[in-house]
């Protein structure tokens, strides 16, 4: 079935069936491969996205329930947030092999939007949908710390 | 229409339970069939006493609430459980609101239906901490489920309504192919609520 989908600001016409899941489509169809494919059954958060404004494991987000809802992926994150994100996770150096780091990224920035000045508790709780394999857990909790201080700087 | 005039019809057939015996009340339709582990309001056709036979159709009724499909959302604790009462992985806590911690909502992973293992309804949440039926006991449940200071205010009536219309009570009976489903169907579960109702919802 054709449908229109809107993801990073711009619409993208896509053939597929109402079963597949958003994240074939992210990957496949529209290869924006940035979102990546942990477990395909919700448990790592590897493929975290936001729809509507909301985190979305996009591996059991059948596009079907997408609708007119703006996607934005790792590609199209932007905003003081994952500005403040992107710099801590450089700065502290915490991605070890990468793989989940996309995922950790849509999941802290959608909890500083939340909860712009996290304590270690708003941050295990928020975050615990995001596995690493590499356990760089307490540099990601630092990183998200880190951020919320720069963005509460901000003006 | 016809949800509402069973409502309706609900009401007065409870007003009319409380003069003494009558018969277990279905609204005028006919008892539904004994289903999956959940026996049907003729069961309890032959208790006469109206507070024997509406404790009697709790327990009933008590099949369906302890059965993980449903208690499995009213922890007793912050979190919730999932498959036969196993801890949820991941870790997922209550919230403000039930629908889960910032970041970590309910709705990350539930939609608003199932999606292959992924278990989805309208209005997927935590209920909240003075509905936990998990570690309770069935009377213990009974009295929580008819006092509105722990039951989201609700008249005997709205519980019908709520049995009878909620999306996310009759997932229940809907969950992936994975998960075993609550005992009966649901129209079974509501005639005998509704039954518990109409004999003076008295509890075991």
């Amino acid at each position: 079935m054709s449908r229109k989908l809107r993801i990073n600001g711009t619409s993208y016409d896509v053939d597929v069936a109402d079963d597949t899941p958003l994240l074939w489509v992210l990957r496949d169809h529209l290869k924006l491969t940035g979102t990546k494919y942990g477990c395909g059954v919700a448990q790592c958060g590897s493929c975290t996205v936001h729809v509507g404004g909301k985190p979305r494991r996009s591996c059991v987000a059948p596009i079907s329930s997408i609708g007119d809802q703006e996607v934005v992926t790792i590609e199209g994150l932007e905003g003081p947030a994952a500005d403040a994100v992107r710099k801590a996770w450089v700065g502290l150096e915490v991605p070890q092999c990468g793989y989940c780091q996309a995922g950790q990224i849509m999941s802290a920035v959608a909890l500083l939007r939340e909860v712009p000045t996290p304590t270690d508790d708003d941050i295990d709780k928020g975050m615990s949908g995001n596995l690493c394999r590499c356990a760089t857990y307490i540099r990601i909790r630092k990183a998200i710390k880190e951020a919320a201080g720069a963005t509460e700087e901000q003006p | 229409m016809r949800i509402v005039n069973f409502v309706a019809f609900g009401l007065l057939a409870s007003a009319a339970a409380c003069g003494g015996k009558t018969q277990p009340s279905t609204n005028g339709e006919k008892a539904l069939p004994a289903a999956n582990g959940l026996r049907s309001m003729e069961a309890f056709r032959d208790i006469s006493d109206p507070v024997a036979r509406s404790a009697s159709i709790f327990e009933e009724i008590g099949k369906v609430l302890i059965h993980p499909r449903c208690s499995n959302c009213h922890p007793s604790d912050e979190r919730p459980l999932q498959r036969d009462g196993l801890a949820h992985q991941p870790l997922v806590v209550r919230g403000a609101d039930g629908l889960g911690a910032p970041a970590m909502h309910c709705s990350n992973c539930h939609g608003t239906s199932n999606f292959e293992m992924m278990p989805g309804a309208v209005n997927w949440h935590l209920a909240p901490l003075s509905m936990a039926w998990v570690g309770k006991s069935v009377p213990e449940i009974c009295e929580q489920v008819k006092d509105p200071a722990r039951n989201g205010g609700k008249t005997l009536s709205q519980i019908v309504e709520h049995v009878t219309e909620d999306a996310f009570v009759a997932y229940g009976w809907s969950p992936p192919e994975h998960l075993e489903t609550a005992p009966g169907n649901q129209a079974l579960f509501v005639q005998l609520v509704q039954g518990w109702v109409d004999a003076g919802a008295h509890c075991p």
